[in-house]
Formats: C-alpha cells, structure tokens, sequence
C-alpha cells in the first residue's frame, strides 16, 4: 500500500503527460502574473517558468531528456510560430513598406553591434578562446546560433545557454531602456529588440505593441540571415 | 483551423525542403514565412485562390493565436539553459557581464540608426 504514490509517481514521471502539463500550467500562472504586473518587465513569464520548472525538476531529480519528452510538443511549434509571422506582417504591410529603408540601414549597423561588441568585450574580460567563438552568434535564434557555433567548432550548448540568457536580458531591458531614453516610434523600438534578442525579444515586443512585434519579427529573421554569413567574417578579423 | 494548421506546416515543410535542398544557411521557416506572406498577397489579387485556409480569417486567426502565446515556446529551451547553468559558473561574473553590455549597446546602436536613418530619408522625400 504504501509503495503505491511511489509507483504511481514512477509511472507519470516517465510520461509526456506530466512534463507537457507541467510546463503549461507554470507558464499559465507566470503569465497571469505578467498580466497581473501590467506586464512589467521583470515579470517576464519565460524568465519565471524556466527557473520555476528547473527548480521542479531538480527537487524531483528529473532528467532533462525525460523533460523534454513532454515538452518537446510545445518546443517543436517554434517553427510553426515562425512561418506565422507572416500574418503580422501582411496585416502591417504598408507601415513596413514605408520603413524599409532605415530597417536595412537599422539591420547592418546592429548585426554588426552584435556581433562585434560581444567578441570584443568577451577578449577585453578574458574568456577563453572557445567561450568567445560559442558567444559570437548569441543574438540570434537558437536553432541558427547552435549550427554556427558548430561551424566553428565551439560548444552548441554554451552557445545555447548564451542565446536564450540574450534573450531574457534583451526582454528584461528593452522597455526601461527605451522609456529612459524617450523613444516612442514603436517600429524602432521592435526592430532593435528583434535584432537584440530575437524570438524571447519578439514576444516581449508583441506584449507591448503590435507594431512593435512586426519590426521585432522581422528583424529577428533578417537578423538570422545576416548573422550566419557575419560570424565567420567577423570571428576571422577580430580575433588573431 | 487544422486547414489553417496544415497550411502554415506546409510552408515550414517547403521552406525546410528548399533549405536543405541547396544547403542555405537560413532557418527553414523564415523562408516558410515568406512562402505565406506570398500566399495572402497573392489572394488578394487573385479571388480564385481565396479557398480552405486563405478565405475569411482562416490562417490569419490560427497565426494570431500562436503568436499571442510566443513566449510559451520559449520555456523548454530555457528549462534546459537552466540546467546547464553549472557552464556560466565555470566561466564566472565575466559571462553574464559581457551578454548585459552588449545587449544593450546593440538596442542602443539599433534604435538610434533607425531613427536617424528615417529622419533622414523622410526629408529627403519631401521636397
């Protein structure tokens, strides 16, 4: 009788099930909370849910891939999520017709921020050589970053876990920033969080504003173009 | 709304297929996206092709409601950074530091080209 809960725990613990309404139901309550901040800024629901969840499956000694097993449904609809990018953006298509100039300008001179700033400033504070090469590509998405990473022959993973930490940051930032500095034109505004800290950036640009979630999808997506053919470049002349 | 679904798969599925096809560097879906942002142009100027998925507000409501919830799927991939968090330990405060300044010199640097460069390009077109 007693090994009962343990055995039935052993069962759910190894199934899809659990870990896929796990991760819904923590980001249920980490974006109702969200809402309830008036979507503050620290409030982020995918900053609260993966520690949440993390903590969770460490208390539960849970593998990752046993995780992922469940939440593999949720992560696979990125793609999905990608492709449906382009309803915004026939939705705005005449606000983005009449940016596409200062977008293209835009999208050089940050790719090449990316990119440059953080390879330098990673040589200025000493990190190893294979830690800098892993960081180049962290401000785009995840997918693309890890394939240049392994172009180089860095670690995927640090890369991963340098992209997904853009990301929250960029989220985190992007709105006191831009209040502080005054900046109302919401097409800027998405367009550098988009370049900055791609999709996790994205979604926090469309909390705050539609038009800001265009720019911010469609910088995110040139960004990963320009990005892939601008590491090589910039990992070549940069570092000796 | 499984037309809708079907149709936004079969563009990720034809963007994925060219992708790997040529052996571009680009995401599968980005050109995915292009492929449906083609689509519904392409319906408004051809009425035959407002069918299934692309009549009414089909794929438009399906796409809205996946990108009403885009933070979601963000949270698997960050489950995992969490538990790799032993790699930024390893590589101390610097880490962390480096990815604060540079995204925010990359919001800066982004936001004001922008802005100057549609300044710019705006007075330039009104005579």
């Amino acid at each position: 009788m007693s090994s009962e809960p343990f055995s039935l725990w052993v069962y759910l613990s190894q199934s899809p099930l659990l870990w896929l309404s796990v991760t819904l139901l923590v980001y249920a309550f980490a974006d109702a909370f969200s809402l309830w901040t008036h979507r503050h800024p620290f409030a982020n629901p995918v900053l609260h849910s993966m520690w949440i969840i993390g903590v969770f499956l460490k208390l539960t000694d849970t593998s990752y891939t046993t995780y992922f097993s469940g939440a593999q449904f949720v992560h696979f609809l990125l793609g999905p999520a990608t492709v449906a990018l382009a309803v915004p953006l026939y939705e705005n298509r005449k606000v983005v017709a009449s940016a596409i100039l200062p977008m293209l300008v835009a999208l050089a001179a940050g790719s090449v921020t990316a990119v440059g700033s953080v390879v330098l400033l990673a040589e200025a504070f000493g990190l190893p050589r294979e830690v800098v090469l892993a960081m180049a590509p962290k401000s785009v998405t995840a997918g693309v970053a890890m394939g240049i990473s392994e172009s180089l022959h860095a670690d995927p993973s640090l890369t991963a876990v340098a992209v997904i930490l853009t990301g929250i940051l960029g989220a985190i930032t992007v709105t006191p920033l831009m209040n502080r500095m005054g900046i109302k034109d919401f097409r800027a505004r998405g367009f550098a969080v988009g370049i900055a800290a791609h999709g996790i950036g994205t979604a926090r640009a469309f909390q705050v504003d539609a038009v800001a979630g265009v720019f911010a999808g469609i910088a995110m997506s040139l960004n990963a173009l320009v990005t892939s053919l601008l590491v090589p470049l910039a990992v070549t002349f940069l570092l000796r | 709304m499984i037309a809708s679904l079907s149709l936004i798969l079969l563009c990720q599925l034809a963007g994925e297929a060219f992708v790997r096809g040529l052996g571009l560097p680009v995401p599968g879906p980005v050109i995915g996206l292009m492929l449906l942002l083609f689509l519904l142009l392409l319906r408004d100027r051809f009425a035959v092709l407002a069918r299934g998925p692309l009549q009414g507000d089909g794929v438009e409501s399906v796409s809205r409601g996946l990108l009403a919830n885009l933070s979601l799927l963000f949270v698997p991939a960050g489950v995992g950074v969490v538990q790799k968090l032993d790699l930024i330990v390893d590589h101390g405060i610097a880490f962390l530091g480096v990815l604060v300044i540079s995204v925010l010199i990359t919001l800066l640097v982004t936001v004001a080209t922008f802005l100057v460069a549609s300044r710019l390009l705006t007075r330039e077109s009104e005579p």
